[in-house]
């Protein structure tokens, strides 16, 4: 079987055998690649003593693995990373949680980090509903603009991030206007959609319209239409709207108003973070003063 | 040898249907990876709920990997196993089941992909039904294959077909293991699986892994062990290199899977032991690529001339650099950067379109004039333009991919001073636009490659020649089998 076949081009031996034309020289395997392969398994067994690496038969150890001859675990990796990061933090958290907002404001360090805790919150948290820039869109309310449906103070912004609109906390804030499809006629409600725009633009509307409104809109919305941020009545004679200013958008919403939900954040972010957020809001371009 | 002039019977039907199945899923593979490209660069793709990112990923990632690639280790393995054992291929019947066979599973899966029924879990979201399916098949093309060792006239087993053999008999534990799972009721597409919680986790990325270890690494390497040396008309470099690299390949990869589970449940012991054998796992890797780029020592001078070479050589090269790349990857420190990012996808795409698809267009291009008995391939020039367009399409592909992966893991760590994270998710989507854009460039490029071999491989069956100065030369009529098989490019053929 093994007779001497040698390879005219390299002079080496073949194994004797042949399939299909194809013959197999015998050649050693390279001697550096045995040498990489000897240093990757002593690496590895070095990896090994240092780092939790086999399972105890016992179950003891390292969730049931040997422990390193460090006590690394990826726990104390993280651990490790986070005290860095709140070190970093912890330069300015104390002295914030415990001053007021005017404090804050005052103390250029302060509120520098209150700005920068928010913008990084509010990107990660808010920005889903409301955009990067707090711009919001239909049905999710703008930051950026001195609009507030409950209130553009920081505590009051606070308060809403903190227990939510219409949320599954006892301290939500909670509005809800009627359906008034059951209520009005088609044209009444034609008619009030009129009146209710002609707060905002110098329209001519309906005696009827103003009527019906005083009586059944007025004791939330007011009179002169703008709004009690008490019960979360929007102000109805500036021109930005929630759900869109069109006649029919309004109208839409008087027969069968939309109700959003904002979730109260008091269970998924710290009072720190909250407070750092209200004050980044506030800081959009409508924060108000008490 | 006295065999040359014996003329044994190979069952060549069986290996042209599989051919023709490789080419057009991948070629349905390309497309819909293209497709899923563009939608992560605009989002506005997704059309309504069947063709939604979700579901069409996993359509992808099957029809490349077990529509084209399976198709293909079918295709090669039955050509490969019945000419170096000189016998044909065992049963008819059992070797066209398992063709139809295959091809009722790849279209029962993409059902279920696109009507969002699955198990979700990455690349078995098929159903228990279809599981069950591919366990029949599979058992076939077991059966097929080792009885037709069985009855080989060599007496020796080559080594290509020890590759072979790995591939189907751990596929086939793989298989199982992880698709264990109770159906809700038989008329029911739900199941519930057997693991539950972590241990669910190891099993997921102990098969996962070894779907690329022995599908894709194994499976292929017996590919590169025919047609490479047989394409060159070489000796392979080193029986002692194939046989250490076998047993170390078989062995070391098996483990590697936890280091996909960095950093989560799974207990630190077991992420080390997964890393630490990634890392010794390189080595056995690299021997495939050292032993299919020594055995061209002596015929060098064939990659200026012959295309189809350079398809094979080019895929060791993309091998040596995606198995350098994943025990890299798999290193804690590396891995949490690279983790959850495109540096992942980067990596298995340089695997999938270097190493799995070049190797694979190299072996079509080899067996279409074989198999359909024409004198050579139809043009050898288009032959060369697949292979450069495919080439470029590789390198934007993976180096559009490096930029965003690193960059994104880089951005997601990233603390300001103060303490806070400086960057959102959306921002780094949004900083990923234009190197997707250049991802799926490549894509495009990529497939627009395989449209060419399709071109070229339809005028091949037809019978056309192209006429070019350099012509390929693989099927002499006068000659018998063994002697067209060792073919020459440019030379003259001596009947």
């Amino acid at each position: 079987m093994s007779k001497i076949d040698k390879d005219e081009h390299s002079g080496v031996e073949t194994t004797g055998h042949e399939w299909d034309g194809i013959k197999e020289l015998n050649n050693p395997a390279p001697r550096w690649w045995l040498g990489v392969f000897v240093i990757t398994v002593i690496w590895s067994i070095g990896y090994w003593v240092v780092y939790p690496a086999w399972p105890t038969l016992s179950g003891d150890g390292e969730r049931g693995g040997t422990t390193g001859n460090t006590g690394w675990t990826q726990y104390s990796q993280l651990a490790e990373s986070q005290a860095e990061i709140m070190a970093r933090r912890a330069a300015y958290l104390d002295r914030f949680d415990a001053a007021t907002f005017e404090a804050i404001q005052a103390d250029n360090g302060l509120y520098a980090f209150a700005l920068a805790g928010g913008a990084s919150a509010f990107k990660d948290n808010c920005a889903t509903c409301h955009g990067t820039g707090g711009a919001g869109a239909s049905g999710y309310p703008n930051l950026n603009d001195d609009d507030w449906l409950w209130g553009g103070t920081v505590d009051a912004i606070e308060e809403t991030i903190k227990f939510g609109i219409r949320a599954n906390h006892d301290e939500t804030r909670f509005s809800e206007m009627p359906a008034f499809a059951d209520i009005f006629a088609e044209d009444e409600i034609s008619d009030i959609a009129d009146y209710v725009l002609s707060f905002s633009t110098n329209t001519i509307y309906p005696t009827r319209g103003k009527t019906l409104y005083d009586e059944q809109c007025s004791l939330c919305h007011a009179e002169d239409g703008t709004g009690d941020r008490f019960q979360g009545a929007p102000n109805l004679s500036d021109a930005i709207w929630f759900y869109g200013g069109k006649k029919g958008e309004i109208e839409a919403q008087i027969r069968r108003p939309k109700h959003g939900v904002m979730p109260n954040w008091n269970v998924r972010l710290s009072d720190s973070t909250i407070r750092q957020l209200a004050i980044y809001v506030h800081s959009l371009g409508g924060g108000e003063t008490e | 040898m006295n065999t040359l002039n014996e003329k044994p019977n190979y069952n060549d039907d069986i290996v042209k249907l599989f051919t023709i199945a490789t080419i057009f899923w991948g070629i349905v593979g390309f497309t819909v990876g293209l497709f899923i490209a563009l939608q992560l660069a605009f989002p506005v793709l997704n059309f309504g709920e069947y063709l939604t990112f979700g579901r069409l990923r996993p359509l992808h990632t099957s029809a490349v990997v077990f529509a084209f690639g399976g198709n293909a280790l079918f295709a090669t393995s039955y050509f490969a196993v019945q000419r170096t054992c000189r016998t044909r291929l065992w049963s008819d019947g059992w070797s066209s089941f398992t063709f139809w066979g295959y091809q009722l599973f790849i279209v029962l899966a993409a059902i279920g992909y696109v009507t969002g029924i699955t198990q979700a879990k990455e690349y078995a979201e098929p159903e228990w039904y279809a599981d069950l399916w591919l366990t029949f098949v599979w058992v076939a093309y077991l059966v097929v294959f080792m009885m037709t060792l069985k009855n080989r006239k060599e007496p020796h087993i080559y080594v290509a077909n020890w590759f072979f053999l790995g591939f189907i008999v751990t596929v086939a534990v793989l298989h199982l293991v992880q698709n264990i799972s109770v159906p809700v009721s038989i008329f029911g597409t739900k199941s519930y699986p057997l693991w539950g919680g972590v241990q669910s986790a190891m099993i997921q990325w102990w098969y996962a892994h070894n779907a690329v270890g022995f599908f894709l690494t194994a499976g292929f390497l017996g590919i590169m062990y025919y047609f490479v040396p047989k394409r060159a008309g070489r000796p392979v470099y080193s029986y002692r290199l194939s046989i250490l690299h076998f047993w170390s390949l078989i062995f070391m990869y098996i483990w590697a899977g936890p280091h996909h589970l960095h950093y989560t449940a799974l207990p630190d012991w077991a992420q080390t032991l997964g890393m630490t054998f990634s890392i010794m796992v390189w080595m056995p890797s690299w021997g495939g690529m050292i032993n299919g780029m020594m055995t061209l020592s002596g015929a060098w001078h064939k990659l200026r001339e012959d295309p189809v070479l350079k398809f094979m050589i080019i895929s060791l090269s993309f091998y040596g650099m995606s198995t350098f790349e994943g025990p890299l990857m798999s290193i804690k420190e590396v891995n949490a950067l690279s983790h959850y990012t495109d540096w992942t996808i980067g990596h298995v795409h340089s695997g999938a379109l270097g190493w799995v698809a070049f190797i694979t267009f190299g072996a079509v291009y080899h067996l279409v004039p074989v198999l359909w008995k024409r004198s050579g391939l139809y043009s050898l020039k288009l032959v060369n333009t697949h292979l450069w367009i495919a080439t470029i399409g590789i390198v934007l592909y993976i180096a559009a991919m490096w930029v965003t992966g690193i960059m994104e893991g880089l951005m997601w760590r990233s603390y300001d001073e103060l303490g806070f994270l400086r960057w959102s998710f959306v921002e780094t989507v949004q900083a990923k636009h234009i190197p997707y854009l250049i991802r799926a460039f490549g894509g495009l490029l990529f497939l627009a490659g395989a449209l060419i071999m399709v071109y070229n491989v339809v005028r091949t069956i037809r019978g056309d020649s192209a006429g070019e100065a350099v012509q390929d030369m693989v099927h002499d009529p006068n000659r018998n089998d063994a002697q067209n098989n060792s073919r020459s490019t440019g030379e003259a053929v001596h009947v």
